[in-house]
């Protein structure tokens, strides 16, 4: 191609990098400098504050963050700094948090400037495996561009690999997505969710895949007391509250729920608020004549959670 | 011919100035992204300016958020068909409109040996036009030294 006869505003400089940042401000030489200069802190402060427990995702989200702000500052010295490869992994139980976390992954990694738009694209199998022969290759591409310039993001990733039906077309589906994340790692991330052992089953009939993930996040099961902060949070947000009462019944509800099979962590403490929720209104309905205030409406009172089926084993 | 001394087609936007890079052409993608239009990919070989209907390259791409995409099929088109003309079009699927609302030449051969003007005589003294493409004597996917 030959050198343009004009200038297009905002146009990424083609000919002489570095021209404009010089342009403008001086270049970072600390960390304080750069952090005063990206969002990098009010993201990690909102993850710190918005999610309970998962230590080591919020600790591989620092790492990330860290290598940013140390690359911006390799950059003004003119060492090269690629791309690190943020595919990611997340393996965990059930309700451990990882759709939740991968939705806000796109907004953080956009946020501390490793993708360019931010949006995220949440796929399973069906999205990206296709019914008949010839049907996958478009199907999982057109996927794929849609998710450019932000996250794809494949829960069950487990389901594209079926072994026990060697014409399936998940393989397929595999290879070109391997092939995207390895060749275009500026405009995609790729994350993908999954139980612990059927990812493991996964990776090991799919090598491949593993070695192209850098970032492998287990999410740990909760502790009660975090499981109580998760519960208080989630009435928070539905406008509800415990009477002092209800939350030592929540409390010992969560130590025999633990102790129960089926357990889902997050989901499960939905599930039992969700039930609390229901027999309260019941309660309330039975009451025709009464006025009903707002600490009524509001509060889940300590038979709303007693009534649980737990409690009566 | 006089009004095209540099014998280049010009046929869309952009088609007087010298080819656009792909920063360039990611930048106008993005554009047309943002106003919600939706790229596809088309080519031919046939540079008459009556051919409207080129061939298409994959689907239009709907719901696209990032140049990203569209760059990569245009790639593609070019691996493909290197020697064939592309051009990129941006669909505006407001209602009402739904109509092409962009659309720009970004691969072409490297010979391009323009029109020749066909005369031909018809009743009484009346004389009727057209022009046709050198490249066109030649049959399809034989033109431009493909």
């Amino acid at each position: 191609m030959t050198t343009p006869l004009y200038a297009i505003p905002g146009a990424p400089a083609t000919s002489a990098p570095g021209v404009t940042e010089a342009a403008g401000v001086a270049p970072p030489r600390t960390v304080a400098q750069v952090l005063a200069q990206s969002q990098v802190e009010a993201v990690l402060d909102e993850l710190d504050r918005d999610l309970v427990g998962l230590k080591p995702v919020k600790q591989r989200i620092r790492d990330i963050a860290a290598l940013l702000v140390i690359d911006k500052l390799r950059l003004a010295h003119g060492l090269a700094a690629a791309t690190p490869s943020l595919h990611m992994c997340f393996t965990g139980n059930p309700g451990t948090g990882k759709t939740t976390v991968a939705m806000r992954m796109a907004q953080i990694l956009h946020r501390l400037g490793y993708v360019r738009k931010g949006h995220l694209v949440a796929v399973t199998r069906d999205d990206l495996v296709g019914q008949y022969i010839g049907h996958t290759a478009p199907k999982t591409k057109e996927v794929l561009k849609k998710a450019m310039g932000g996250v794809l993001f494949i829960d069950e990733a487990y389901y594209l690999y079926r072994p026990e039906n060697e014409r399936d077309y998940g393989a397929e589906a595999i290879e070109i997505l391997l092939q995207v994340m390895e060749n275009q790692r500026d405009d995609l991330v790729v994350i993908l969710a999954g139980y612990k052992d059927r990812m493991d089953t996964f990776f090991q009939s799919n090598p491949g895949m593993s070695s192209r993930i850098a970032h492998h996040i287990d999410f740990p099961d909760y502790a009660s007391d975090e499981l109580m902060a998760i519960a208080e949070r989630m009435l928070a947000g539905m406008a509800y509250r415990f009477a002092p009462e209800a939350r030592a019944a929540f409390d010992e509800y969560l130590a025999r729920r633990l102790q129960q099979p089926h357990f889902a962590n997050a989901r499960s403490v939905r599930n039992a608020l969700d039930r609390a929720r229901l027999r309260q209104a019941s309660r309330l309905f039975a009451e025709r004549d009464r006025v009903l205030t707002e600490a009524d409406l509001t509060t889940l009172d300590e038979r709303d959670i007693r009534a649980s089926r737990v409690f009566a084993s | 011919m006089m009004t095209n001394p540099t014998g280049r087609l010009t046929q869309g936007q952009f088609s007087f100035l010298p080819d656009l890079t792909d920063a360039e052409i990611a930048l106008q993608v993005e554009y047309g992204l943002k106003k919600g239009y939706a790229w596809s990919v088309e080519y031919t070989d046939d540079p008459h300016p009556r051919n409207t209907y080129w061939e298409m390259y994959g689907m239009p791409m709907f719901d696209l958020t990032d140049a990203a995409g569209v760059l990569a099929e245009m790639k593609e088109c070019r691996k493909t068909f290197p020697h064939h003309y592309i051009r990129l079009m941006a669909f505006d699927s407001t209602r009402g409109i739904e109509s092409i609302a962009m659309s720009f030449i970004v691969n072409r051969p490297a010979r391009e040996p323009g029109f020749r003007l066909v005369r031909q005589e018809g009743v009484g003294r009346t004389m009727r036009y057209t022009v046709q493409s050198y490249a066109t004597d030649r049959p399809e996917a034989e033109r431009y030294g493909a």
